[in-house]
C-alpha cells in the first residue's frame, strides 16, 4: 500500500487497497458514505479510510450481540485455541504490520518491530488466559453453613473497546484480548494515527479462527463515536485507556443510564508494561462474578 | 383445618438499649455537632415513637467527615497489616458482645422481626468483620503480582433495609484494606451505625478511620459532590435504588472515582414440578417475606411450573395464613413493620396497581396494629409479564406468581427484566439446576435455598443490579488500586 510511487516511468502501477471496516466477519463501506484520508508520516494524503457512523456502529453491535453467546458458550479451551490461532496469522502479516508502521507513523523498523512483536506475544499470552480466568477469578466459597457455594466469571456481553493512539497495534490488542478471552463480544474503535494498521488487522482476524462478529473493528472518530457508544442500550460494558478527558466523561455519562461497566484503565501503566496487561485483573473487569449456592446434605 | 384458634401468647424481647437523647455526627473520633445545626427524629415505625434526636449532616459537615479521613489516611494505610487486622478482630469480638442489644435497636429503628435482627443481620455483621480482619496481611496473595493499595477516602452511602449489616459490608472490606471512610446511614435508620462507631472507638480504632455522617438524601449528594475533588472521595460505594445509583453514576462521571452500586431486583424464584415443593414452599416464604420483603434480591417474582401451579398455590396460601405479623420485638413475630409512612405509600400504590391491572390479590388475614406503618403479606395471581408489579421492585411484602411450561421459558421469563441480582431455581434434578444457574442472568443464585449470605461468598448484580461485589476474595478488588491502576 504504498500509491504515492506509482506515476513513475512505466513502472507497474500498485494495486491500491480501498480501507474498509472490519464487521460481522465482512469488510463493508460506511453506510455514511465518508472516508477520512490516510497520510503518511510526510503528511501525503495514501489512502482513504472508512469513516465510521452512528449506524454503522449500530450494525456493529446488532453483529457482536448476535455472536456473543455462542462464543461464550464455546469451550475455554476452543477459545484459548483460537486465540493462539490469531497470534499465528499476525506472525505471518508480521513484515505488513512492521512496514505499515514506518510508513504511517514515521517510525524506525527497530521501533516498529518491538511493537508488533509485543503485539503478537500477547497474543499467545492470553491464548493461555482463556481456561484459567475461572479458576483464578473465581472458585469455592467456605460459608458458615451446610452449602455447597462456588463463584464463577461469566461474560458481560458485547464491549466497546476505544483505543488510544500512541502504538496503535499494541494498543488496539491490549485492551481487545482481555475482553475476548472472556467470552465477550468486541466492538474496536481504531485508532485513526494508523487506520491502515486497524484494516489490517481485521484482515488478519478474518483469516483467524475468530467466528465472525464477536470482534468488529470500525475506524472513526471517538469524540463522535463515544456518546453514541455510552447512551446504546446493547452495549455491556466499555473498555478503554488513555481517553482524552471529554471522551472519559462522555462514556460514562451515557454508560449511568443503563449503568454499563465502565472500565477506562485510569492510571494504569504503559501498554508494554506485560505485569500489568498480562494479569488476570486487566480481564477483571470484563465478567460478571456469579455465586451459586445450593444446599449441601446426605 | 379442625383447630384454627392456636395462637401465641406474646414474647416480648426485654433487653432495652441504653441510648442518649441525640446524637451528633462522628467525625474525627469523636461525636461532634453538626455545623448545620440541623438534626432529626428517627423513630421506631412499629409505634411511631421518637427513639433519639440525631444530627442531619449539611455539606460542611460532610467535608469536614472527608477531611478527617483524608488526615487519618495516609497513617492508617501504612498501619502494619497485622495490625490493623487485630483492631478488626477486636470490633467482632466486641459486636458479638454486644450483639442482642444492638439486634433490639436494630428492630427498634427498622421494624424487622427480633429473630431476623439477631439471627441473621447481627451474625453476619460480626463475621463480615472478623472474616475482613483476616485479610489485612493478606491482601498480596489476594492480589498475586498485582501490588494491591488502598484507594484512599471511601464515600459511602447505604440503605435502611439492613442498616447494620451494610455498615459492615461497606466498612470491613474498606478499612481492611488500609483505606478510611466516610459512611451515611439511610435517613430512616441511622441509630445501629452510632452504636457501632461507638464500638470501634472503644476497640482502638484510629480517629477518622471510619466517620459516620447522618442525614438525607442532601448529605448522600454532598459526599458524591466530593468525588474526584482535590483531597475529596476516591472511592464510592452505594447501595440503594437503581434510579439513585444511576444519579450517582452521572455525578462521578468522569471524576476518575472508582464505584461500585449494589442496586435494586426483580428476582426470579423458580419452581419446577420435579421440586420437593413443601420445602420449595419455604424458600418462597423468605425469598419475599424475609425482612418484610425489603431485600433488594427478594424473590418477587416467582414462576412456578404450570402443571403444579394449582397444588402449589394451594401449599402457599395455607403457609402464607401461618405468618404472625405484628410487633418486631416479640420473638414469634415473622414479619415487622415497614420501615416508613414513605415506604407504606410506595408499596400501597403497587399493589392497588396491580389490582387495577388485573391481576387478583390475595392477602394474609391478620388484625395489624393501630399505631406504625404495616402491610399484610400477599400474593398476586393472574399476573401478565407487562404489569407493573411484574416489572418493577417494590421493595415490600409483595409476591406476583406467573406460570411456565418449559426450562427454555422459565430462563426467558426470568431473564426478561433489566435487572439481575438474585435468582432462585427449585428442582431434585442436579444437571438441570446447575444448567439453570448457567443460564440465568444474575450475580447471585441460589439453588434449592434462597436468600441464603455470607461474609465468604460475593454478592452482587448483573446489568442494572450495579456492578462490584461485596463478600469473599473478590469483594475486596472494590477497595484496592492495582498495580498503579484501578
Amino acid at each position: 500500500m504504498s500509491p504515492t510511487k506509482n506515476t513513475t516511468k512505466s513502472a507497474r502501477v500498485e494495486v491500491a487497497k480501498t480501507l474498509k471496516l472490519y464487521m460481522n466477519g465482512a469488510f463493508p463501506r460506511s453506510e455514511s458514505g465518508r472516508t477520512i484520508p490516510v497520510k503518511d508520516a510526510k503528511g501525503r494524503v495514501v489512502a482513504h479510510a472508512s469513516h465510521a457512523s452512528r449506524k454503522d456502529l449500530r450494525d456493529a453491535v446488532e453483529a457482536a450481540n448476535a455472536a456473543q453467546p455462542k462464543w461464550a458458550a464455546a469451550t475455554a479451551y476452543n477459545r484459548g485455541q483460537v486465540i493462539y490461532r490469531i497470534a499465528e496469522m499476525l506472525e505471518a502479516r508480521r513484515a505488513e504490520f512492521v512496514s505499515l508502521i514506518q510508513q504511517i507513523e514515521g517510525r524506525s523498523k527497530a521501533d516498529a518491530t518491538r511493537e508488533v512483536d509485543h503485539a503478537i506475544d500477547r497474543c499467545v499470552c492470553f491464548a493461555g488466559w482463556t481456561d484459567k480466568i475461572a479458576s483464578v477469578l473465581g472458585g469455592k466459597q467456605p460459608v458458615a453453613g451446610p452449602y455447597f457455594v462456588f463463584t464463577m466469571p461469566e461474560a458481560t456481553g458485547t464491549v466497546a473497546v476505544v483505543v488510544p493512539d500512541e502504538q496503535p497495534l499494541l494498543a488496539m490488542v491490549t485492551l481487545l484480548l482481555p475482553v475476548i478471552s472472556a467470552g465477550n463480544a468486541a466492538i474496536v474503535i481504531a485508532p485513526m494515527t494508523n487506520a491502515p494498521l486497524a484494516v489490517a488487522l481485521g484482515e488478519a482476524l478474518a483469516t483467524s479462527d475468530v467466528p465472525g462478529g464477536v470482534i468488529n473493528i470500525l475506524t472513526g472518530m471517538r469524540a463522535e463515536l463515544c456518546p453514541w457508544i455510552a447512551s446504546h442500550r446493547d452495549i455491556a460494558a466499555v473498555c478503554g485507556a488513555q481517553l482524552a478527558a471529554a471522551d472519559a466523561k462522555a462514556l460514562e455519562l451515557g454508560a449511568a443510564e443503563n449503568l454499563k461497566r465502565v472500565c477506562l484503565f485510569h492510571d494504569a501503566p504503559k501498554f508494554d508494561d506485560d505485569a500489568f496487561w498480562h494479569s488476570p485483573f486487566a480481564i477483571a473487569p470484563f465478567v460478571e462474578l456469579k455465586t451459586v449456592w445450593h444446599p449441601s446434605a446426605l | 383445618m379442625t383447630n384454627t384458634t392456636f395462637s401465641y401468647a406474646p414474647a416480648p424481647e426485654s433487653v432495652r438499649p441504653v441510648l442518649k437523647p441525640s446524637y451528633g455526627l462522628f467525625i474525627g473520633g469523636k461525636f461532634v455537632e453538626p455545623r448545620s445545626g440541623k438534626s432529626f427524629k428517627t423513630i421506631n415505625p412499629a409505634t411511631e415513637e421518637t427513639i433519639a434526636t440525631v444530627a442531619d449532616a449539611g455539606a460542611d459537615d460532610v467535608a469536614r467527615a472527608v477531611a478527617a479521613a483524608r488526615k487519618a489516611f495516609p497513617a492508617w494505610a501504612k498501619t502494619k497489616p497485622a495490625e490493623r487486622a487485630k483492631i478488626m478482630f477486636r470490633i467482632a469480638r466486641r459486636i458479638q458482645e454486644r450483639s442482642r442489644e444492638l439486634a433490639v435497636l436494630e428492630t427498634m429503628n427498622g421494624g424487622k422481626p427480633i429473630k431476623e435482627s439477631r439471627d441473621e443481620d447481627l451474625p453476619l455483621v460480626v463475621q463480615h468483620f472478623f472474616h475482613h480482619a483476616g485479610w489485612c496481611d493478606k491482601l498480596p496473595y489476594a492480589f498475586a503480582g498485582a501490588m494491591p493499595k488502598p484507594v484512599g477516602v471511601c464515600g459511602q452511602i447505604i440503605p435502611w433495609n439492613f442498616p447494620l449489616m451494610m455498615a459492615a459490608w461497606k466498612l470491613a472490606p474498606a478499612i481492611a484494606c488500609g483505606n478510611t471512610c466516610v459512611l451515611k446511614p439511610a435517613e430512616t435508620t441511622p441509630m445501629t451505625a452510632l452504636m457501632l462507631a461507638e464500638i470501634m472507638q472503644e476497640c482502638g480504632l484510629p480517629d477518622g478511620v471510619v466517620n459516620i455522617v447522618t442525614g438525607g438524601p442532601d448529605a448522600g449528594r454532598a459526599i458524591t459532590a466530593l468525588a474526584g475533588a482535590k483531597n475529596g472521595v476516591d472511592k464510592i460505594a452505594f447501595t440503594g435504588s437503581t434510579e439513585v445509583g444511576k444519579a450517582i453514576a452521572k455525578a462521578v462521571a468522569g471524576t476518575g472515582t472508582k464505584l461500585t452500586l449494589e442496586l435494586g431486583g426483580k428476582s426470579p424464584n423458580i419452581v419446577f414440578a420435579d421440586a420437593a415443593l413443601d420445602q420449595a414452599v419455604e424458600g418462597v416464604v423468605s425469598g419475599i417475606w424475609f425482612n418484610q420483603g425489603h431485600v433488594c434480591c427478594a424473590g418477587s417474582r416467582l414462576f412456578v411450573e404450570e402443571s403444579i401451579h394449582d397444588d402449589f398455590l394451594a401449599r402457599l396460601t395455607r403457609r402464607m395464613q401461618q405468618l404472625r405479623v405484628g410487633d418486631p420485638l416479640d420473638k414469634n413475630t415473622d414479619v415487622g413493620a415497614i420501615n416508613s409512612k414513605a415506604q407504606l405509600e410506595t408499596i400501597q400504590r403497587f399493589v392497588k396497581a396491580g389490582s387495577d391491572e388485573g391481576a387478583q390479590k390475595f392477602e394474609v388475614a391478620c388484625d395489624l396494629p393501630k399505631k406504625g406503618f404495616w402491610c399484610k403479606p400477599c400474593i398476586f395471581t393472574g399476573v401478565q409479564p407487562s404489569h407493573t408489579i411484574a416489572r418493577e421492585e417494590i421493595f415490600g411484602p409483595v409476591l406476583s406468581v406467573m406460570t411456565f411450561r418449559t426450562p427454555e421459558e422459565a430462563v426467558q421469563r426470568a431473564n426478561n427484566t433489566t435487572y439481575g441480582l438474585s435468582a432462585g431455581v427449585w428442582t431434585e434434578k442436579a444437571a438441570r439446576a446447575l444448567e439453570m444457574s448457567n443460564r440465568l442472568s444474575a450475580g447471585v443464585v441460589w439453588l434449592n435455598t434462597f436468600n441464603r449470605f455470607d461474609a465468604s461468598a460475593p454478592f452482587g448484580g448483573y446489568r442494572e443490579s450495579g456492578f462490584g461485589r461485596e463478600g469473599g476474595r473478590q469483594g475486596l478488588s472494590s477497595y484496592v488500586k492495582l498495580g498503579g491502576g484501578r
